[in-house]
């Protein structure tokens, strides 16, 4: 329940955090952290527009994505203090909870009949399929050393001692921020600002979403970075106290912000044929992970 | 070769152009343009009563020389196409067609240019423009535009596509088609006649208005001074340092370098600002006039731009080389969107985009005007004709631009001020007048004809973009179809210098 709570807090900054961040960057003064929120807010009182063209399954699609994603964070405990629930395993409901929602928002894409959605779902199914090893070998590398297959008991369980195994949890937590940010369609994957339908893949989805349906679908995004950074922090948190714990949660939520946004704002995107190659680099590191752990738990002799 | 050979921005009585019967006109403009050094910079139709006089006119960019041929045609005649030949004539023989009925019997590629008003043909209408389509399983057709989502003008682009990888893309224009060519014969004040030419193309208004007073004066057998000329370079440079920085911002912007896109955006800034404080236009229009200069460029003016060249040159030197060092931005600029020169070549391709290819067209060297002859220019090339190259020559550019206003600004503050009279203008019966200009974006092109009575009878413009559009369609096949948009950026075309 906790957990839950302190990913919607985030949420609420999070965005707005990376947008003040690039704009401090590129010398502007930038709109206030909470603006992102009212979007939302503002969003969310408005009527959808829906083409003729479509079916239900475009009227549903941002329902479902927005549902996925708060399935997808009732499993995600912290520290000690369990998840909304858990059961073995959920860390496979996880992966495929999401990509039950990213299914419908693909689909709802195609149900267009835009070219240029079709073009964005296309990337987005690619891309978001190779990001997945990357994801199941971290989080599997965590469950061999702990021994459990749910979230609430890898994490509670998760007791970082030695320096070695430090290095290996920082390694887990960028490559975790990395599928964060091609998740959430964000540099050097996709760029979250243009207005080059040609070069876009999230955005071009959604650009026939509008009113309530849109504004669910910018909050889920932002649920979503909260979401991975909670999984970062529990690499972290440990044993640790609430007291020591939910200051850590924040700080570290705020230090992925910035970083992405200090990312976004001193490097240009990859060419769109290059993307692949990049996320294979992040399965590779996590490869590292899953061996320095098997070498740590000594079966690997 | 049967032709007069004038000087650019020369008048010539109408009675000294050859007139050609069309075989020997078709000849001789084929093999003149079987040399490289000679390229076409107008071709176009004086209807007269009952037939069409062809009027063509061929650049040599190593004499100096604009060669004018001519003939008379039947109106709705059929006649060998020059492209069949040559392709870089394909768009001038097909405006040929649209807008008088010519029909061109082996053309290649005979479709609309841009729907002026009075086409010969009114079934030609947008809705069913022929695009061209390929067959395939596995390929998919992209529509976009003519709405378009950022703030540039409309046109339509088809691609074709297998996968990412773009075969082929076709550039349907004429949504911006306003007829300036004819307002400019109905509008008999000279003030709407200026305002029409710096019009042409929003973002090239010194280069238009440049070409149209030059154009006017040459036709009155007017001379402005010395002074006035420096001016009018001195606001074309600034000009090209303007609109090359601008996108240069836009080209960061499109790969999502944010800090690039801030910067050269603010860098720009000041330069247009100038312009601002120097004519009351922040593009500017208004600079430019017939026959006068209307805003003078004073001393304290001068010591002004010296000062804004100097904060400019600063950030702009530290900008451009941290950009253009940059592996993610490298990554997304070279080998991109490559134009070869053969290409640029075949299609005619002119200015800044051409010398990108290694062919290094250029009015300001080939054809000096103004205070060009004073500055020997000497212009920029590139060899690989890719969006880096296009890229690299913006940066040096630039930095040659400021050069150039620097030195004018110097001169301009030890000239004299002058009495700032406008001297009577009228211009001379049966005259034909040629003037070209290079605008930042390349080669400008203005014709007129006058009748009898010294009216403007006729009135042709040639934006570069004219030509350039088809080096862009070639650019961007076997490239992704992502990688349109910095493509589509460094060409940097204008809609509405090609509709007119």
């Amino acid at each position: 329940m906790l957990s839950l709570l302190l990913i919607l807090i985030a949420a609420c900054f999070f965005d707005g955090i990376i947008i003040r961040t690039k704009s401090i960057c590129a010398g502007r003064k930038g709109p206030g952290i909470l603006q992102p929120i009212y979007d939302v807010w503002r969003l969310w009182h408005k009527a959808s527009v829906y083409s003729p063209t479509c079916g239900w399954v475009f009227r549903w699609a941002p329902i479902v994505y927005c549902a996925s994603v708060l399935a997808a964070i009732s499993v995600i405990p912290f520290g000690q203090q369990p998840a909304l629930f858990s059961f073995d395993g959920d860390f496979v409901f996880f992966a495929y909870i999401l990509a039950l929602g990213k299914l419908f928002s693909i689909l709802g894409a195609l149900d267009t009949g835009s070219s240029f959605e079709g073009m964005g779902a296309s990337r987005e199914a690619l891309f978001s399929m190779l990001a997945e090893p990357a994801f199941f070998l971290i989080i599997g590398s965590v469950a061999l050393l702990t021994g459990h297959t749910s979230f609430h008991d890898i994490f509670a369980h998760l007791h970082l001692g030695d320096p070695v195994s430090y290095a290996l949890a920082t390694l887990a937590a960028f490559i975790l921020l990395m599928v964060a940010m091609i998740e959430n369609s964000r540099l050097p994957i996709d760029d979250p600002k243009t207005h080059l339908e040609l070069t876009m893949i999230h955005e071009v989805m959604i650009l026939d979403n509008s009113g309530f349906d849109l504004g669910l679908i910018l909050s889920s995004g932002y649920l979503k970075f909260a979401m991975y950074t909670a999984l970062i922090v529990n690499f972290f948190v440990g044993g640790l106290g609430l007291e020591w714990g939910i200051p850590l949660f924040f700080s570290i939520q705020f230090a992925a912000a910035v970083i992405i946004g200090v990312v976004e704002s001193f490097m240009a995107r990859l060419r769109m044929n290059h993307n692949p190659q990049f996320i294979f680099a992040l399965t590779s590191i996590a490869l590292m992970v899953i061996f320095g752990v098997l070498l740590l738990s000594g079966q690997l002799s | 070769m049967k032709a007069l050979s004038v000087k650019n921005g020369a008048c010539v009585a109408l009675i000294d152009i050859p007139l050609l019967s069309y075989d020997d006109f078709y000849a001789e403009i084929v093999e003149a343009l079987s040399d490289i050094n000679l390229h076409c910079v107008n071709y176009f139709a004086y209807p007269q009563s009952d037939s069409l006089r062809l009027y063509a006119c061929l650049a040599d960019d190593a004499q100096g020389d604009i060669h004018i041929l001519s003939c008379e045609v039947k109106k709705e005649a059929q006649l060998p196409a020059i492209s069949a030949k040559v392709h870089a004539m394909e768009r001038f023989e097909r405006e040929l067609n649209e807008n008088h009925g010519l029909r061109f019997l082996d053309h290649p590629w005979m479709k609309p240019v841009r729907y002026a008003h009075d086409r010969a043909d009114k079934t030609q209408v947008m809705d069913n423009y022929p695009f061209y389509s390929i067959k395939g399983e596995n390929l998919h057709e992209v529509g976009v535009g003519p709405i378009h989502a950022g703030i540039i003008e409309p046109g339509h682009f088809r691609f074709i596509c297998d996968g990412e990888k773009v075969l082929h893309l076709e550039i349907h224009l004429g949504y911006q088609h306003r007829d300036v060519e004819k307002l400019m014969l109905q509008k008999d004040k000279l003030i709407q006649r200026s305002l029409l030419a710096e019009s042409t193309a929003g973002d090239t208004a010194v280069g238009h208005g440049t070409a149209f007073a030059m154009l006017w004066e040459s036709l009155c057998g007017v001379e402005v001074s010395k002074r006035t000329q420096l001016e009018r370079t001195l606001a074309a440079e600034i000009e090209r340092i303007a609109i090359h920085t601008g996108d240069l911002s836009a080209l960061c912007g499109d790969v999502a370098y944010q800090l690039g896109n801030a910067v050269f955006g603010r860098l720009r800034t000041p330069i247009i600002n100038f312009m601002q404080e120097w004519c009351g236009n922040r593009l500017g229009k208004g600079c430019i006039r017939p026959g006068h200069s209307p805003y003078v460029f004073t001393p304290a003016l001068a010591d002004r731009l010296q000062v804004v060249l100097q904060a400019y040159e600063r950030d702009y030197l530290e900008m451009i080389a941290k950009t253009l060092t940059m592996p993610s931005v490298l990554a997304r600029f070279e080998r991109t969107g490559v134009l070869s020169r053969e290409q640029a070549v075949e299609i005619g391709a002119v200015g800044m985009a051409a010398r990108a290819s290694e062919l290094a067209r250029d009015i300001r060297s080939s054809h000096p005007y103004l205070a060009y002859p004073l500055l020997h220019h000497e212009s920029i090339t590139r060899r690989h004709g890719d969006v880096y190259s296009r890229t690299q020559i913006r940066r040096y550019e630039i930095v040659q631009s400021m050069t150039y206003a620097r030195q004018l600004a110097q001169q301009l503050k030890n000239m004299p001020l002058e009495d700032n009279a406008r001297p009577e203008m009228k211009p001379q019966a049966n005259c034909f007048s040629i003037m070209l200009t290079e605008g930042w974006r390349g080669e400008i092109c203005h014709c007129a004809i006058t009748d009898a009575e010294g009216k403007l009878a006729c009135y042709k413009i040639k934006d570069p973009s004219f030509h350039n559009w088809m080096a862009l369609a070639l650019a961007v096949r076997g490239n992704e179809i992502s990688d349109f948009p910095i493509c589509n950026k460094s060409f940097n075309l204008s809609y509405c210098g090609h509709d007119l």
